[in-house]
């Protein structure tokens, strides 16, 4: 097996934390990892991407082949769009509805969501908005993970222990609020799917 | 030992540890930042009392490598490639002495210059300076390699080159480790002309370096970093070299590969391993992340030899890293892609942060410069770059550290008027100083404006050597004290900066302006950690 994901973002957006707890979860579970990522002059509020790539299998390639990508995952609805060529046809698009608007000419939202309406497979997740009616507005990047969940191949009991084991350090209320952000997430995309 | 999560950066500060350094000198660079600041970060360095600071620049980095070198003790000297270029005299030279205690020379080449000006490939000043190169292709090769390379230099005496690309240095994987290797003991030669350079003495050096070579292309024929992986499809051999085997493999997941296949990851150039490659297969395919280096030499001048694929003849890019669709292209197996990016999607470039004191500083400078005509603003390499984006479109040139003050220099020498020069605080004592000495020495009519955010902040907010000096330093090179000029970069003072800057601009000789005022990155992360 293996799973080939794109996350994408803005830098400063973190989305490493994502890939944290996707990676310590796979680790667990005793899988191969490989998680290129993006440092120095991109970081500054540019459009970031890290590819991580999971198998029980050794794996050659840091960068996922384009067209062969199982999901993006976006916290970002525009930069979400960005790696489409690396999507593979059967793959799903899991994204934040919430634009984060730090250059002149961003297009407009219905723009943005006519493309999403060609997508065959999405997730277009209100993740701030919920983030933030679950007491932690800087936790929706784990209601985007939750969102993701149940296309990671990876038990969703093993992702919430790594959640807990992650935020551990940081108290019992971060971390209730981190796990109900993301089952909040994984419930709307079962429903949404 | 169970296996670690580590960027190819990290792997390789600590295969450094568990060989047993005493020393990492750097200036930051990205993509080889990482290497120093897990170090930094190390218990293992710390309890073991592991030189772990910065250095001015890479140069001074290097020097200081090479005297620990020549004490007997084990180093590692990590920069970026174009910090080789800073650093090209030491190289050259050391080679030449050759190594006593292990030395390591951890190159990140930038290929697709995704944070850099160029794309120059480190090999070419290996085989220069005619020593070794190590080039890992994943992140467990990366942690074996630098661990053996510390022996390795011992062995032969000489400093080793470790050659990545951002890719790796950037990329995560499992990494295990081996056996942590006490530090060397003290220990001075007996020969006490070996790291003299007097021509007398150099022309000796220089001939024993060159009888190390044979014995160094022995060790690449032989070594288990190069394999000869033989295939039944006798119609092509493939040579690839790093990371790019990796791509090579992305095609084959699960199935053999058909082709011969000749990896290489340790240099010079196993000439008896490509022998017997051209010998069994009817054409060459080179892959190399970066420039074609093996492919040149294999080619020749007069292309009369095998035939030759790669980068040259455009079965591959002439520029740029390579991946698995190009790969895949190049061996003629089905190229696979998702769908369009829809147009829709807009360009999101870097930018300068929201608060960033660089943003006052051009305030002022595009104000002042406003009724002059454009191409006055000499810049240098750091966030302060994206002045030369939008909104902003502040900066006429950026060439490499410390040039703005020297080309605003020799751009007043040819009768320009009025000149600025724009460098930031760790790039001004990096290599800005000596270009600022020389301007003092001729009283050339130049403003430099030395942009204080009291960090070395495009790589992720290192320590500054520049810390609290810059206006000490601009008064003992015998700048008038008057015309040193600290101000604070905020909105609220823009008319009183202003000011400021028109007199100086107004002045005929060296006048500095120090905007002062920490990076919002650095503060952020200040204020999270209290």
């Amino acid at each position: 097996m293996k799973i080939d994901i794109v996350l994408a973002g803005v830098g400063g957006q973190g989305i490493l934390s994502i890939a944290n707890i996707i990676g310590y979860a796979a680790l667990k579970k005793g899988l191969m990892l490989k998680q290129a990522e993006v440092h120095g002059m991109s970081q500054r509020g540019g459009d970031v991407q890290s590819h991580l790539r999971l198998a029980d299998y050794e794996i050659a390639s840091d960068l996922i082949p384009k067209g062969q990508a199982d999901l993006i995952i976006s916290v970002e609805p525009m930069e979400s769009l960005r790696y489409l060529p690396w999507l593979a046809p059967t793959g799903w698009l899991i994204t934040n509805d919430n634009p984060f608007v730090n250059i002149p000419n961003y297009p407009d939202k219905e723009v943005i969501d006519q493309e999403f309406t060609k997508l065959p497979h999405k997730i277009i997740i209100p993740a701030d908005n919920m983030a933030k009616e679950l007491g932690s507005a800087r936790s929706a990047n784990m209601v985007i993970l939750g969102a993701a969940s149940p296309f990671l191949a990876i038990e969703f009991e093993a992702l919430e222990e790594a959640v807990s084991d992650v935020f551990a350090s940081k108290g019992v209320d971060v971390v209730n609020i981190n796990l109900a952000c993301l089952r909040a997430g994984r419930e709307f995309a079962l429903q949404n799917q | 030992m169970s296996k670690l999560l580590l960027l190819g950066d990290e792997a390789i500060a600590q295969a450094a540890l568990d060989a047993g350094i005493s020393g990492v000198y750097a200036y930051p660079g990205t993509p080889s930042t990482e290497v120093m600041e897990y170090v930094q970060k190390s218990k293992q360095a710390a309890e073991g009392g592991v030189h772990r600071q910065w250095s001015a620049n890479e140069k001074t980095a290097m020097e200081a490598a090479l005297g620990m070198s020549y004490a007997g003790k084990r180093a590692i000297v990590c920069m970026k490639h174009v910090g080789l270029n800073v650093a090209a005299d030491p190289f050259m030279n050391s080679a030449v002495t050759g190594a006593n205690g292990g030395l390591v020379y951890l190159i990140a080449d930038d290929p697709s210059m995704h944070s850099s000006q160029d794309e120059q490939d480190s090999r070419f000043y290996a085989k220069f300076a005619n020593i070794p190169v190590f080039e890992p292709s994943n992140q467990q090769e990366a942690y074996d390699m630098t661990y053996e390379a510390f022996a390795f230099s011992e062995k032969h005496r000489i400093p080793v080159m470790l050659r990545v690309t951002t890719r790796l240095a950037h990329s995560r994987a499992g990494v295990e480790r081996k056996k942590a290797l006490p530090q060397n003991e003290i220990k001075l030669l007996e020969n006490k002309k070996q790291f003299i350079l007097l021509p007398a003495i150099a022309r000796g050096l220089y001939r024993e370096l060159l009888a190390k070579q044979p014995k160094l292309e022995k060790e690449a024929e032989t070594s288990a970093y190069n394999k000869y992986i033989p295939g039944e499809d006798k119609s092509m051999g493939i040579i690839v070299t790093g990371i790019a085997y990796n791509y090579l493999m992305e095609n084959y997941v699960g199935k053999k590969c058909p082709y011969t296949v000749l990896k290489i990851s340790q240099y010079p150039v196993p000439t008896e391993l490509v022998r017997r490659l051209v010998s069994e297969c009817d054409t060459i395919l080179v892959a190399e992340e970066g420039a074609p280096v093996i492919e040149e030499s294999l080619k020749g001048m007069l292309d009369n030899g095998p035939k030759v694929k790669g980068r040259l003849d455009g079965t591959l890019p002439r520029d740029g890293e390579l991946n698995p669709n190009l790969m895949a292209v190049a061996l003629g197996l089905k190229d696979t892609y998702g769908s369009d990016v829809p147009k829709i999607v807009a360009p999101r470039p870097p930018a300068l942060c929201t608060g960033c004191p660089h943003i006052d500083s051009y305030a002022l400078i595009n104000e002042a410069m406003s009724q002059y005509s454009p191409g006055r603003v000499f810049a240098d390499i750091g966030c302060y770059t994206l002045g030369a984006l939008p909104p902003y479109n502040a900066i006429y040139t950026t060439v490499d550290m410390g040039a703005s003050i020297t080309m605003a220099k020799g751009a007043s020498d040819s009768g320009l008027r009025p000149v600025i020069a724009v460098i930031g605080d760790s790039t001004f004592t990096h290599s800005g100083m000596t270009s600022l000495l020389d301007c003092v020495i001729e009283n050339t009519p130049i403003t430099v404006f030395i942009l204080d955010n009291m960090t070395t902040g495009m790589t992720g907010g290192q320590k500054s050597h520049a810390l609290g000096k810059i206006a000490q330093i601009c008064k003992g090179f015998g700048i008038p004290e008057e015309h040193i000029r600290e101000i604070t970069p905020l909105k609220k003072h823009h008319e009183e900066n202003m000011a400021i800057v028109k007199e100086e601009l107004e002045y005929e000789g060296v006048s500095v302006i120090i905007p002062i005022r920490e990076c919002v990155q650095t503060l952020k992360k200040r204020l999270t950690k209290k």
